[in-house]
């Protein structure tokens, strides 16, 4: 039966078919292109420059690390899940150790609270720097990448210094974190925590962040082409975006003031002073503008954490040897640097998950993309992407 | 002897091969020496260091091996190419910029071939390079290419027209199409023609930017959108072409804007006998002055839409030039 909306629809497209024969094209945008962050691909209908029907197809970077996690132990089980988004690997951890310590129901010492704070945060600016670098990439400025990256590589090395790992850093315990970070054996009886000097380098380095996010601000904002490019580009409403489950700063980019940071207690942040920045319109300026902000708010963060961290004190709760979680389930999220990252962990009370769901940003984040990228040109279409910083790794898991 | 090398240069023959082989030296040299230019000001500007083994001192040699590492590249060439149109469209990218060359005065008689509508000549023959790019975009069988290619061509309409309004000032105020008798115009003027033609010459530079898809104006490459636009397919020594002539048109564009703006081979204070000697040296010297700026462009600015460019040519520097070239002519009829 042809209903009217049909034939409304059929007549629209006969009258334009009167006006000029046009065909449309179906392009295949990845998974090698250089501006899907890997190896996301969309497969849009082109007229023109203007894309429709744009569909991502999402899979090609899945390593199946919930299914993983059922045949590996809790200790093991850090290891696989920061690669899950890989630009910020240290934060990737935190939901899931404090899930399986909020089973086993232990306390974690502050001092082990406080590390795992400052990392994160370092972590939050570590990947916001990185977007601060491919953004202008994909709008075609080719300084500010250089710019930023050198500043993240600070953030990286002091990550490093404490953990030993840049990326994958596999530093927390369940329990703690690990009792030796920096040097010496486990068995030492005084375990050092942090490298020396590590304090004094991060508040200079936090100091040097604050001063790379005025120099982005006068390269990047201060460009009449990227405002051109970026403001009213891709326009994310609110309740659009709670609809899909946009999380993150790209949830707070179209105006809502959510931060799971303010609202879960999964560290203490209550015990620090910061603010949760908001954007107006939702706009890809807003989501750049965010991030940037949000480094500032991060910076904050550490410099408090770095004066108030207690000078000593135990790194790791008293954890059986073997670690066997009781049964039960729970859910943990945090706010990760690319929005909420939650562990849904279901123990039958064996040495690991029954079950581990894992919910990331990035894969919610994505799910807007047939939406947003609904008649856009085809140079918004990398502008709204890149604006949405998701890694494929957070997408495929 | 000297008579002997008069003698063998007054053979229309000998002296057209001499200038054949000095447009062919000149395309890949000035190529090197400003992509060379290119590496180490964007190296400085991000704080890196660029090139810098390659010759054993600052990289001296690195466009050297980059030329030789192109003729060692296979020769790919897509199973669905139009093969003829495929081959054919980076000869004629090369030889749109090769054609330039021709009527570019590097000194008082130093020219190779003095038409009476130099300039003229000048904006006709640079849009063919062009028709090279839209070819390159359809035959390589690319729908990124061929995306590629058609913003080019959408680009030739919108820069086109404000680069030919932008000359009509300085046209006007020499009175002659022939790129040395401008030149000469200022001479006798005792000033350059950009201190009353900056508008023009603003105007000029911008469309010299677009006619040379560089960033911002860089959509038909468009690297994080485009792939490589219409370069996506070409390898080996067909991209050599490519490469070749932004460099070249670089130079040359920068040339005709320093031929019509800033007084081309001549400055002030410096006597008119002796032009014929340092005139090529002023000349490249001000050629150099523009191309830093373009370089300067390319790494500091992100990319425009490609309707943002549209409205900025139809809407902006059209009505201006032809305001600017009211008001020249106004003035010329007055004065």
């Amino acid at each position: 039966m042809v209903t009217d909306s049909d034939l409304v629809r059929h007549l629209g497209e006969a009258s334009v078919s009167v006006e000029l024969e046009t065909e449309d094209m179906t392009l295949n945008i990845g998974p090698q292109h250089p501006s899907t962050h890997g190896v996301l691909r969309l497969v849009a209908r082109v007229d023109g420059e203007r894309a429709f029907d744009v569909k991502p197809v999402i899979g090609y970077m899945h390593r199946g690390y919930e299914k993983l996690s059922e045949v590996r132990t809790y200790p093991q089980i850090t290891a696989l899940i920061n690669r899950i988004d890989w630009v910020s690997g240290y934060a990737n951890e935190i939901p899931f150790v404090v899930a399986a310590e909020k089973l086993l129901g232990v306390e974690v010492p502050e001092r082990a609270q406080y590390i795992r704070l400052i990392l994160t945060e370092m972590a939050r600016i570590a990947s916001h720097f990185m977007f601060m670098a491919s953004y202008p990439q994909e709008l075609g400025a080719l300084t500010p990448i250089m710019f930023s990256l050198r500043e993240r590589e600070r953030v990286l090395d002091l990550i490093e210094g404490v953990t030993g790992g840049r990326f994958h850093p596999n530093f927390n315990r369940i329990g703690g974190v690990k009792p030796n970070a920096g040097s010496g054996p486990t068995t030492k009886k005084t375990p050092q925590d942090l490298p020396a000097g590590f304090l004094a380098e991060t508040r200079d380095a936090m100091d040097r962040v604050l001063v790379a996010c005025d120099d982005l601000e006068d390269l990047v904002a201060g460009n009449e082409i990227v405002l051109a490019r970026t403001k009213g580009i891709g326009i994310l409403p609110p309740e659009v975006a709670a609809a899909y489950g946009v999380s993150g700063p790209n949830l707070r980019a179209s105006g809502v003031n959510f931060d799971l940071r303010k609202a879960e207690s999964y560290l203490p942040y209550d015990k620090f002073d910061f603010d949760v920045i908001v954007g107006e319109t939702g706009d890809c300026w807003d989501r750049w503008w965010v991030r940037l902000q949000e480094m500032r708010e991060s910076v904050k963060i550490v410099q408090q954490a770095v004066d108030g961290i207690p000078p000593s004190g135990p790194l790791q709760a008293k954890v059986p040897k073997v670690i066997k979680v009781p049964k039960g389930e729970t859910y943990v999220r945090a706010e990760n640097p690319k929005g909420e990252m939650g562990y849904y962990l279901v123990s039958d009370g064996g040495m690991g998950p029954y079950r581990l769901k894992i919910r990331s940003a990035s894969f919610s984040n994505i799910s807007i993309l047939p939406w947003i990228l609904e008649g856009v040109l085809m140079p918004d279409i990398i502008a709204i992407m890149g604006s949405l910083d998701f890694v494929l790794g957070d997408v495929d898991r | 002897m000297t008579e002997f090398v008069t003698d063998l240069f007054a053979n229309p023959w000998v002296s057209l091969g001499g200038k054949v082989l000095l447009v062919a030296l000149i395309v890949p040299l000035t190529a090197m020496v400003l992509g060379f230019a290119e590496l180490k000001l964007s190296a400085k500007m991000q704080f890196r260091v660029g090139p810098y083994f390659a010759g054993g001192r600052w990289g001296w040699a690195q466009l050297i091996a980059d030329g030789v590492k192109f003729f060692q590249k296979e020769d790919i060439i897509p199973a669905d190419a139009d093969r003829p149109v495929f081959k054919s469209a980076p000869i004629l990218v090369l030889s749109g910029t090769v054609a330039l060359l021709v009527v570019i005065p590097f000194g008082p008689g130093l020219i190779f071939q003095d038409l009476s509508v130099g300039i003229f000549y000048a904006l006709a023959i640079s849009s063919i390079s062009t028709i090279g790019v839209l070819m390159a975009g359809w035959s390589s069988a690319n729908k990124y290419s061929l995306m590629g290619g058609l913003r080019a061509a959408g680009q030739l309409i919108a820069y086109e027209l404000p680069l030919v309004l932008a000359v009509v000032g300085s046209v006007i105020m020499a009175g002659t199409m022939s790129m040395s008798g401008i030149v000469e115009a200022q001479i006798e003027a005792g000033y350059p023609f950009v201190i009353l033609q900056f508008v023009g010459f603003g105007i000029f530079m911008i469309a010299a930017l677009a006619e040379l898809t560089r960033i911002p104006f860089d959509m038909p490459i468009a690297e994080s959108e485009l792939v490589m636009g219409f370069l996506t397919e070409y390898s080996g020594f067909r991209f050599l072409f490519f490469f070749l002539a932004e460099y070249a048109t670089m130079f040359t564009m920068s040339a005709i804007a320093a031929t019509l703006f800033l007084g081309g081979y001549w400055l002030p204070f410096i006597p008119e006998s002796t032009l014929e000697f340092v005139g090529p040296i002023i000349l490249i010297s001000k050629v150099f002055l523009l191309v830093f700026v373009m370089i300067w462009f390319r790494w500091t600015f992100p990319r425009f839409r490609e309707d943002q460019l549209q409205t900025l040519a139809w809407k902006v520097l059209i009505p201006l030039a032809l305001l600017n070239i009211a008001i020249t002519a106004t003035f010329k009829v007055v004065l």
